[in-house]
């Protein structure tokens, strides 16, 4: 569904991704895993059109977006949810979903959103910046579902969500992708999480996948290894 | 200075001079309404929006010419099609505009300052060369000439209550456009984090074209509106410039209530104190007073409360 090939990706001179190349099937949920500052936010962000990829190209359901417009991509069915969630602060939380109906160009929110997240139902009226940082993740992921992707980008969603939620937010992942049928890739430093919600584990190391290996025969230890400082 | 005048006389002028300010006021309102829209959405400083303003100005004035000359029978409701004329041709002008120059600057605010401001003075020197250089009236349809008295002395004319009325019905469509329609909902995202708003399927292209051209629309029924008040000249928009700015700054950016709150104080302040001052005078004990206000609330009058 997803296919990255040969990706680099610099900052002006500076090289920060050397050469990706991986793919995600269908319904399938990756983890990317890997330690501050290896470039797993830069992987999330040229896949979406914000940072320009160099050299290499990148393919949604046989599409190439690589050189395409942010919004572009979106239309072409992939959806994002950034390290720290950007949700649009003086919104409300039902005008923040509704923005990504913007390519569908459907008025309602879709029920099933909000079925998933009971919580936003509630507190439709007020301003995004105003809820808490674990709704706010909510409301991120609410507003990536509802422009109806095939691949769901989420960086590092855990960031800063007590343990208990975040093993609730792995069961929500795996129902999104069972109900949605999509697949996922997740960025992620916990890999604990990880384990519990993907069916692949990668893992980046200064720019290079280093590790690729399905959920069932990963080695949990060499792993958590390349995680440790 | 207030000795001069019994209390009749002073309750008088007052009124006929806040009345005044009140028309005043509706031209700033649209004015500001056009710049506030520009700058909180793409943060580009439309120095030409003066000049965009008399484009709604020039083609009122060849709406009443035209049809005094041809259609003389529609003359009563000429101003109507005018202003729609004049939205539509500062608009598309502001359209044009965007796509040719302000779309390569988004990323350098002082670029786009200068080149508006060069786009200002083409656009004054165009008026020139096919307008000419004297200042041009509008003549009005009967029904917008003379006055209701109030009191004997007091009287209110007509074409003040037309332009406020107007400007109150076009605060209202831009209300609705922005917060209650799909395009207004898709410019506060951009507003708000373009990067975002892009990664979330919005084609913020389209709506930075759009929004121009709506500020530089709505500054062009200013024109319209101001051709009732004053008469209009090439260079008539330089004038409004500076107020404008200061209103939407005074107002805080963001708030479509400030910016109507503060034309209000500044046209209101004004208007009053010219009467016993000299122009200058009041204009500087203004500009102190928004300067002083500014020290206290750095954000404007309005601004949002929310965790950021
Ligand atoms: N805008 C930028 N300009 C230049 N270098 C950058 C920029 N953003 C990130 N980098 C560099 O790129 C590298 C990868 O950063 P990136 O944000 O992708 O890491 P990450 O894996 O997401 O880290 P974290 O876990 O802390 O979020 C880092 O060395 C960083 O310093
Ligand atoms: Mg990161």
């Amino acid at each position: 569904m997803l296919n990255v090939a040969h990706y680099h990706v610099a900052y002006g001179q500076s090289e920060v991704l050397h050469g990706l190349d991986f793919t995600v099937a269908p319904g399938e949920i990756t983890a990317i895993m890997g330690r501050n500052g290896m470039g797993k936010t830069t992987l999330m962000k040229s896949l979406m059109g914000i940072v320009p990829t160099s050299d290499g190209a990148a393919a949604v359901d046989g599409i190439d977006i690589t050189s395409m417009k942010s919004y572009d991509r979106v239309a072409n069915g992939i959806a994002y949810v950034p390290q720290g969630r950007m949700i649009f602060p003086t919104m409300t939380v039902q005008e923040n979903i509704e923005t990504g109906l913007s390519i569908s160009g459907r008025s309602k929110v879709p029920d099933d959103i909000y079925e998933l997240f009971p919580v936003l139902l509630d507190m439709k009226g007020r301003r995004g910046g105003n809820l808490s940082g674990g709704q706010q993740q909510q409301l991120a992921i609410a507003r990536a579902l509802a422009t109806n992707p095939k691949v769901l980008l989420l960086d590092e969603p855990t960031e800063g969500i007590q343990p208990s939620i975040i093993r609730e937010m792995a069961r929500v992942l795996r129902r999104i992708r069972d109900e949605k049928d999509l697949s996922i890739v997740v960025s992620e430093q916990v890999l604990s999480f990880a384990l519990d919600v993907a069916d692949r584990v990668l893992v980046l190391e200064n720019g290079r996948l280093v590790h690729d290996e399905p959920r069932a025969s990963v080695d949990e230890e060499k792993v958590a290894a390349f995680l440790s400082v | 200075m207030f000795a001069d005048y019994t209390w009749t006389e002073l309750g008088s002028i007052f009124a006929m001079q806040g009345f005044a300010g009140l028309i005043l006021f509706s031209v700033f309102v649209l004015m500001a309404l056009g710049l506030a829209i520009i700058f909180g959405q793409m943060g580009v400083i439309n120095m030409a929006h003066g000049e965009f303003m008399i484009l709604g100005a020039y083609v009122t004035y060849l709406c009443s010419n035209l049809v005094e000359a041809y259609a003389p029978s529609l003359f009563g409701v000429y101003f109507f099609f005018a202003m729609a004329l004049a939205f539509l041709a500062a608009g598309a002008l502001g359209a044009l505009v965007e796509w040719s120059l302000i779309r390569h600057l988004y990323k350098r605010p002082l670029d786009t300052l200068l080149a508006t401001w060069g786009l200002s003075l083409i656009l004054q020197q165009a008026y020139r060369s096919i307008f000419g250089a004297r200042e041009v009236g509008v003549s009005l349809p009967n029904w917008l000439l003379g006055s209701v008295p109030l009191t004997d002395i007091i009287e209110i004319p007509i074409n003040g209550i037309f332009v406020m009325v107007l400007t109150f019905v076009i605060a209202i469509g831009v209300y609705f456009i922005l917060f209650r329609s799909r395009m207004g909902m898709q410019t506060r995202a951009v507003v708000q984090n373009r990067v975002m708003a892009g990664a979330v399927g919005i084609n913020t292209e389209k709506v930075d074209r759009h929004t121009f051209a709506l500020g530089c629309g709505i500054a062009g029924i200013a024109g319209s509106a101001f051709t009732m008040i004053g008469s209009t000249g090439p260079t008539a928009g330089q004038l409004y410039i500076v107020d404008t700015f200061l209103i939407v700054v005074f107002g805080g950016a963001a708030s479509l209530i400030g910016t109507i709150a503060s034309s209000f104080a500044i046209s209101q302040a004004q208007s009053t104190m010219e009467f016993f001052l000299s122009g200058s005078m009041a204009k500087v004990l203004t500009l102190l007073t928004v300067v002083g206000i500014l020290m206290l609330r750095p954000e404007g009058l309005f601004s949002l409360k929310i965790r950021r």
